[in-house]
């Protein structure tokens, strides 16, 4: 029963992170049909600049040393610019492509930043220890959770409430969501389009920024490499959720992140090797049962 | 002179929708354009609009050309666009959907002054200010359109087709909201229409639109009879339908 518990705990801290990795790419093919595969790039460069460049196997951190509530800003800062950077040079040209054209020129982003981080910082993966702190375990009953694992669900919380508000209560984020429904009807309300991608880029970069600090914290060590798993299995629950659905990507994420850690800890050793072909196949099974993902966009239907 | 269309051609890949539109809207005109399905009504609309860019010719609101700007700029000149098919935002409520078309006008005072007087003329509305407009009927959505569009404080109102897939009796209110509208907040009305019945006793001038050019443009006071019309509309007369009969 308290490996059970154990064990939802840690699936619930694992959907967390993807649940915000999804948030990110969903957010963006809501407004632009864009399916972001540099997303997971956005989250290295977080986390690669929190230490000083160099190609040393050992890192010195950089902005990782300064105080949290000087250091964690910053991180958001840097990783909004560089969202905001390739909005502005790669999207901004491709406003007419389509869909297809806009997810490949995703990849030569992806590309170019981890190669651009490679030639910046080695391409040897780097030990990292962010905040020791966090690992120390705190004793809820007979449980023992990770400080950090109960950090990273407050993290996503307070992150899916702001979100949620400013979808809701602000006037960008009402004219987001019609922009996500119908961007060239919300054009000819005077919805500005640029404005109002950008404003779905930064915070795309604010969740990549907190990904990058909870995942550097957790794993503490950085390559190169390291936001593609995230990115791959992020975009998984964007599918699994439901494409164009905020709720369906949260949702999709915690799904992923339960699949996941339960194959990690009921499959026989042996098989455990191919966790993540057992993943996907779940996920084709969902969606051979729901085809459109677990929360559909546009569930309120509309009359001709 | 509001607008003025001069010789627009606009292609879509391989297929040509306009061939040499002209036309112009005066200051607190009503004016119709009618035509049959796919005669180019919709495109010289979104094109006025800035949603299509014209390859040739020119469009100018106010004696400034507006080619080549976005739509949103051309909804901050005074322009606004009820489209075909009304374009609700299913997911936001009646009053999200409101005000999104408010957002552009910086003083917010106004905007909402706007709003509470909107409600006065759209009393169905009003009921419904939190239901998710999705689950409206036709004939509410097409209201939310038009109510959506007038809360960007247009001068000019593009209408396309308005009384697409609606009941007579709901048309007719329509018909009648949009020239209360015109009245109170002096707005200049272009209308798209596949059938000049109803039009012709509410606008001043009338264009016919076939096969992407313009077949006739008068005052409705000199085409009451129809005629004119009906020969442009269809583009043959009656000794041409003759001869197609004996060739048939």
């Amino acid at each position: 029963m308290i490996q059970l518990l154990q064990n939802l705990i840690d699936a619930i801290s694992l959907g967390s992170i993807y649940a915000l990795v999804a948030l990110g790419i969903g957010l963006l093919f809501g407004i632009l049909r864009l399916i972001n595969f540099a997303h997971g790039d956005f989250i290295t460069i977080g986390s690669y600049a929190l230490i000083v460049p160099s190609a040393d196997v050992t890192a010195r951190l950089l902005i990782g040393a300064w105080a949290w509530p000087v250091m964690i800003p910053t991180i958001c800062l840097i990783v909004v610019i560089v969202a905001l950077l390739t909005d502005a040079l790669a999207f901004r040209p491709l406003r007419r492509a389509s869909s297809p054209t806009l997810m490949i020129a995703s990849f030569a982003v992806s590309y170019i930043i981890q190669h651009g981080v490679l030639m910046a910082y080695g391409s040897r993966p780097k030990a990292v220890d962010l905040w020791s702190g966090a690992n120390t375990q705190v004793l809820i009953g007979d449980l023992r959770v990770p400080m950090l694992q109960l950090i990273t669900l407050a993290v996503t919380l307070v992150l899916m409430l702001a979100i949620s508000l400013f979808l809701k209560k602000t006037s960008y984020g009402v004219q987001m969501r019609a922009a996500a429904e119908d961007f060239r009807m919300a054009q000819y309300l005077g919805v500005r389009g640029n404005v109002v991608i950008g404003i779905a880029f930064a915070i795309s970069g604010i969740l990549a920024a907190a990904v990058s600090l909870l995942y550097t914290t957790q794993s503490g060590s950085l390559s190169y490499t390291m936001g593609v798993p995230l990115a791959l299995f992020a975009f998984v629950a964007v599918v699994v959720g439901g494409m164009g659905s905020l709720v369906g990507a949260v949702v999709g994420g915690f799904t992923i992140g339960f699949i996941v850690t339960m194959l990690q800890a009921y499959l026989p050793p042996d098989l455990r090797a191919f966790r993540d072909a057992f993943a996907f196949a779940f996920v084709i099974l969902v969606l051979l049962v729901r085809p459109a993902g677990l929360v559909p966009a546009r569930s309120t239907f509309e009359r001709v | 002179m509001l607008v003025e269309v001069d010789d627009i051609h606009v292609r879509y890949g391989d297929l040509v929708a306009l061939r040499g539109i002209s036309l112009k809207v005066e200051e607190s005109e009503v004016v119709c354009i009618i035509g049959p399905n796919g005669a180019g009504k919709s495109t010289t609309l979104a094109a006025i609009a800035g949603g299509v860019t014209p390859h040739a010719g020119t469009i100018r609101v106010g004696g400034q050309s507006i080619l080549g700007q976005r739509p949103e700029q051309v909804a901050r000149l005074g322009l606004s666009l009820v489209p075909e098919g009304r374009h609700i935002f299913g997911t936001l409520t009646v009053e999200e959907n409101l005000r999104i078309g408010g957002y552009i006008q910086r003083d917010r005072a106004a905007a909402k002054a706007d709003f509470d007087r909107l409600l006065e003329l759209f009393p169905r509305l009003a009921e419904r200010l939190r239901f998710p407009a999705g689950r409206l009927s036709g004939g509410e959505q097409q209201m939310l359109a038009v109510a959506r569009a007038v809360m960007t404080r247009p001068r000019l109102l593009l209408v396309d087709e308005p009384s697409l897939g609606l009941a007579p009796k709901i048309i007719d209110q329509i018909y009648e909201i949009l020239l209360d509208l015109r009245q109170r907040v002096k707005l200049t009305l272009l209308i798209n229409e596949q059938s000049s019945t109803r039009i012709l006793k509410h606008a001043d001038r009338l264009y016919v639109l076939r096969g992407g050019r313009m077949q006739l443009e008068g005052r409705a006071a000199d085409l009451q009879d129809g005629e004119a019309i009906r020969h442009a509309y269809f583009g043959f007369d009656e000794g041409q339908a003759a001869r197609m009969e004996t060739t048939a």
